[in-house]
Parts: structure tokens; C-alpha cells; sequence
């Protein structure tokens, strides 16, 4: 118990934590009719006569996370970073264990709450008040929202539909009302690689302010170097495991070893 | 478990190490091999919990209890408005006439109405004033039936928005239904042009409307609410829901009179109940009471408030509770 010191004030705590996804229409018949109504007719059997997939996506996951601590998770491409954030943000429900969290965690993003056929002013609003924003405060922020995108440099686009945005201004917009707000535990889903150079480098100065601000960040990035310039402590997932979690440059050095060593044989 | 003093703290054999909290494998122990991943060390289940106890944590996504759950939609109350708005302005938005479609719409609906069953089929049916009736019933219906329309699709159309945000879930099927709402009130405005060009008198049995509307997108919403839970763990039911829809749209009349169907004695008491206390029927009936002057109150069916405002109070109250009981199990999967 030496780890659990008085001045430490854990954020999250993740406990054996398993996530399973069931898919549906997969298996025997390929979703066919028949194996939909295998599907319904026989519920009670075995889930995959039935054709429904499962997918182990995290396994028996524990860490705690402390106030003030700011945390990357790294890992190849399907290894559950994302599930696992999401897990946090409990808009997952875990298969088995617990996952405890003081307040309620967010994942920095808005995507969903966001319309195309909306003015680019109209979204600032809808997705401020999607956040939990009250109207007062979105009012107030809107200018600083607007300023920070950098959406109005080259001329008034806020006031156009956001369908008629490039890619690039749309997603920037995008991260600018999302950070709009400060969190208890902010969790960023590889939010740092949108926009230009100096969007870029707007966005992570946001992302340390929103640090300070909030009490634990967890950060999830295939970005190696976006990973050391803001964590101190790195959990490492492979394949739904927790491989590794301790000091940025220990967990990382092993990580490029392993990723840069993956042209070796391995078995399938 | 209590704060530990320094008398019982044990230290591990490497030494505390303070900085990083709890590094399970150190680099130098990490395989190279992917499918022997290291066994990684795990404090005892009952050691975190009581660790999360000790701090006060709380279980992340867990139901709220059912008075906070209601404290938090009021609190998005502002959300639910905007995004009911949001979708409504959005329908038109590449329209070249644009916001004009709000009217347009029903009122092209209406006018197809009045050629079918005005002009082709010549069908009054002993009904004074059928078209100023056959209109209400269609847009009122149209009311109820696309809020459970919307409501089914609620959850499972907007998985993207439910795993991605924090909200009480319901704020989505309630956003639907008042985005039906305002839909109805621009449907409403083209009415009372109907109304006045087929000679109905402008009179205060219009106000009626305003309670009548109130009972019904009440009674929608707890429907819609229903409805969202069914479709977000069975997304098939949206296919199936038109048909249902159908159905009782053909049973409401929304097309013909419930009163002269069962005038006299020709159909079983018990089918004569079911017709006229139908909420469908209820609200629309009401809505012409209200709206038509030669719809008199003797064509309406006994109790007809009552049976308004019960529909509107079970509906509601029960959609509410039945939706939330599955609050933490939305965006599953």
C-alpha cells in the first residue's frame, strides 16, 4: 500500500476492467435472413450459434490515476485505447470490474453534437450547450471560440453552413469549441493532429492550459512526440492488455523498440 | 480502511518509488514477444475499491437516481430547444426557397388531401365541413405519428452523439418531440388559412387548442420515449413501426367520423370503447371540437378531458421511468 500516499488524490481508478463489443449479423450465415432469425428465435443459446460476435476489446485493465497527472496511452492500431478512454468517460459500460472517477470525466470532442447544414455560429452554440454549457456562458465565449479557430481570418465564414467548410477549417472549428471548456478530467482522443503547423501549435498551448486546469488529463496518440512534450506517465495497451505503465521515457523506448522492431517474424 | 500511519506501510523490495505511482513492469522486463504479454501485477480487486471508496470516488456512467436525473434535463433544457431548432432549420437548409418548405409542406400535403378525397372520390361521408375535418385529422395525426417515428430512431440514429457526450439520454427523444412540435405549429398557421378559406368562424373555442396541444405532445413524448429504449436494443422495430403507424392511423379516424361508425348498435360495446377512448382519436377529435364550429361537443366521446389528460399523464410519467431504468445501457455495443 506504499503507493497510496495521503498527498495523492486519485482522479481514476480503473479496476479488472474487461470490455466486450457484441456485433451483430456476423458469423454463419453472414447476415443472412436465416441466421437472422436463428438470432431472434433461439436468444437464450449460445451467442455465437446465434451469430453474434464478440470482441474482447479490453482485458482485465487497473491503473489509478492521481490529480494533477497527465497521462498518454499508446499502443498499435486496435490495441482499445479508444474503447478504453471511452470506458472512462463511462459512455462504455464495462463487462466486468469497476471503473471509479471523481466528477465526471469528458472526452474533448464534438463532433456528433455538430450539424453540416448549420451555420458555423449556430454549431458554436449547439455544441457549447451539448457540453453542459449554459447559454450565458457559450455567449460569453463565443468571440474567443471564434478568434481561437481562426475561422473568420480569411473572411466571415462563420456565418456560412459548415458543409461549405475544407476539411482542415472544419476540424479546427471543431477543436475550438470542444476546448472551450474546462474539465475535472479531460480525456483527448488524438485531437492534436488537426489543422496547420500553426493551429497545431495553438492547440497543444490549449491543451496545457486546459492541463492546469483540469485535474487529470489522459491523452491517446499515435504521435510520439505530442505524447512526451505532455505526459509525464505513459500506459501502454496491446491487444486489450495493459503491457506496460510507468515514466514517459521508459514506457516509450520500449514502445519504438517494439514498434520498429515489427518487421521480425512473429507468430499470426 | 483507514489512513495509513508510517508504522504499517509496508515498502516494496525496489524501494517507493515516489514519482511514478505504479510502474507494474519495468522496461528492462518487457518481451519482445506480442504473444506472451509479461503477467502484470495487480493490486487486489478489494484494495482499489476501498482505494475509490477512500476518495469518494463514484462509479463512472452509473444511473443517476431519478430526481437528479430529471435536475439534469432541466439543467440541458437549452441543448434540448437548440437541438430540436438545430434539425428543424437544418431540413431546408439546401432549398433554394428555404424556410418557406415549413408552410409549403403541409400545405401541399393538404391540398393532395382535398383532390383525393374531395374532388376524386367525393367522399364527405355526411361530414359538414370535410375538408376543414379531414385536414385537422391528417396534421394532427401526423403530430403524433412522427414523434414516434423520430422517437424510435432517437437512440439508435444518433450512437455517434450518445458515446461521444455526456447528457441525460432522454433529452434526445424529448428534442425529437418538440422538434415535431414546431413542425405541428407551422402546420397549424397553414390550418387556420384552410380554415378561414373553407368559411369556419373565427371563435374562442380556438384557445381549446392550446390545452389540447399541450395533452397531446405530452402523451407523444411519453410514447416517443417508450419507443427510443425499444428501437436503441432492437433498431429493427423502426422498420417494423410504419406498418404499426399505419394501422392505427386507419383505426383514429383520421379520415372519416368515429361518431357515425358507431351511431346505433351494430358493434360490440367493446369496440365502440376502444375506438373512442384511442388517444389518437381523443386528440384529434378534441383539436376539431376546438377548431371547427359545426363539430359539436355531443360528436365527442364521453369524458374526452379526462381521457386526454389520462393518456397524456400515463404516457408521459411511464415513458419517463421506463426510459431511464435503461439510462447506463444507451450507446452499448
Amino acid at each position: 500500500m506504499a503507493e497510496y500516499t495521503d498527498e495523492r488524490v486519485p482522479t481514476v481508478v480503473c479496476d479488472g476492467v474487461d470490455i466486450i463489443y457484441r456485433v451483430n449479423g456476423t458469423g454463419a450465415g453472414r447476415g443472412s435472413a436465416t441466421a437472422a432469425l436463428n438470432r431472434m428465435l433461439r436468444r437464450q443459446q449460445t451467442e455465437k450459434a446465434a451469430g453474434v460476435r464478440t470482441v474482447h476489446a479490453v482485458k482485465n485493465v487497473s491503473f489509478v490515476a492521481y490529480k494533477g497527472e497527465a497521462v498518454g496511452l499508446i499502443g498499435t492500431n486496435g490495441s482499445g485505447k479508444s474503447t478504453l478512454l471511452k470506458a472512462v468517460a463511462g459512455l462504455l459500460p464495462v463487462e466486468n470490474g469497476h471503473i471509479y472517477t471523481d466528477g465526471q470525466p469528458s472526452l474533448l470532442g464534438v463532433n456528433a453534437a455538430l450539424m453540416g447544414d448549420l451555420t458555423g455560429e449556430k454549431n458554436v452554440y449547439l455544441g457549447g450547450l451539448a457540453m453542459g454549457m449554459s447559454r450565458e456562458e457559450v455567449k460569453e465565449r463565443y468571440q474567443d471560440i471564434v478568434e481561437f479557430s481562426g475561422i473568420n481570418e480569411k473572411g466571415d465564414f462563420i456565418t456560412l453552413p459548415m458543409r461549405t467548410y475544407s476539411s482542415g477549417m472544419g476540424a479546427r472549428l471543431r477543436f475550438s469549441i470542444a476546448a472551450a471548456k474546462d474539465h475535472d478530467v479531460l480525456l483527448i482522443d488524438e485531437a492534436l493532429a488537426t489543422g496547420d503547423r500553426s493551429f497545431q501549435k495553438r492547440s497543444e498551448e490549449r491543451i496545457r492550459e486546459l492541463r492546469q486546469q483540469a485535474g487529470t488529463v489522459f491523452l491517446v496518440s499515435h504521435n510520439n512526440k505530442s505524447i512526451r512534450d505532455t505526459c509525464e506517465r505513459v500506459l501502454w495497451l496491446e491487444r486489450g492488455e495493459l503491457r506496460m505503465d510507468g515514466p514517459t521515457e521508459e514506457v516509450m523506448e520500449a514502445y519504438e523498440e517494439f514498434t520498429g522492431g515489427a518487421d521480425k517474424p512473429k507468430a499470426a | 480502511m483507514r489512513k495509513e500511519t508510517p508504522g504499517n506501510v509496508t515498502v516494496p523490495a525496489d524501494g517507493p518509488d515516489a514519482a511514478h505511482p505504479s510502474p507494474r513492469v519495468k522496461a528492462a522486463d518487457v518481451s519482445q514477444v506480442l504473444d506472451t504479454p509479461p503477467p502484470t501485477p495487480v493490486p487486489a480487486d478489494d484494495d482499489l475499491a476501498a482505494l475509490a471508496a477512500r476518495h469518494g470516488l463514484s462509479v463512472s456512467g452509473a444511473r443517476p437516481s431519478l430526481p437528479e436525473y430529471v435536475r439534469q434535463l432541466w439543467a440541458r433544457r437549452h441543448f434540448i430547444a437548440a437541438f430540436a431548432t438545430a434539425k428543424l432549420t437544418a431540413q431546408y437548409s439546401e432549398a433554394k426557397l428555404g424556410q418557406i418548405w415549413q408552410v409549403m409542406t403541409p400545405l401541399l400535403n393538404a391540398a393532395v388531401y382535398y383532390f383525393i378525397f374531395g374532388v376524386l372520390l367525393n367522399t364527405k361521408r355526411g361530414v359538414p365541413d370535410y375538408i376543414p375535418f379531414l385536414v385537422t385529422g391528417v396534421f394532427i395525426w401526423t403530430f403524433t405519428q412522427s414523434s414516434i417515428m423520430a422517437g424510435t430512431r432517437a437512440i439508435s440514429g444518433n450512437l455517434g452523439l450518445v458515446r461521444a457526450l455526456h447528457f441525460p439520454r432522454a433529452a434526445l427523444p424529448i428534442s425529437f418531440a418538440l422538434q415535431q412540435l414546431q413542425q405541428l405549429l407551422f402546420s397549424m398557421a397553414a390550418l387556420v388559412v384552410i380554415l378561414l378559406g373553407f368559411g369556419v368562424p373565427v371563435s374562442f373555442s380556438w384557445l381549446l387548442a392550446i390545452p389540447a396541444l399541450v395533452l397531446q405532445f405530452t402523451f407523444n413524448t411519453g410514447v416517443a420515449l417508450i419507443m427510443a429504449r425499444m428501437g436503441a436494443k432492437t433498431p429493427d422495430i423502426a422498420q417494423l413501426m410504419p406498418f404499426v403507424l399505419r394501422t392505427w392511423m386507419y383505426v383514429s379516424g383520421v379520415m372519416w367520423s368515429i361518431t357515425r361508425l358507431t351511431k346505433g348498435d351494430h358493434l360490440p360495446h367493446w369496440v365502440t370503447l376502444a375506438l373512442e377512448t384511442n388517444p389518437a382519436a381523443v386528440y384529434i377529435d378534441l383539436m376539431r371540437f376546438a377548431l371547427i364550429d359545426s363539430f359539436h361537443a355531443k360528436q365527442l366521446p364521453p369524458h374526452v378531458w379526462a381521457a386526454a389528460t389520462g393518456w397524456a399523464l400515463l404516457a408521459g410519467v411511464a415513458g419517463f421511468v421506463y426510459f431511464w431504468k435503461a439510462e447506463e445501457m444507451y450507446g452499448r455495443g
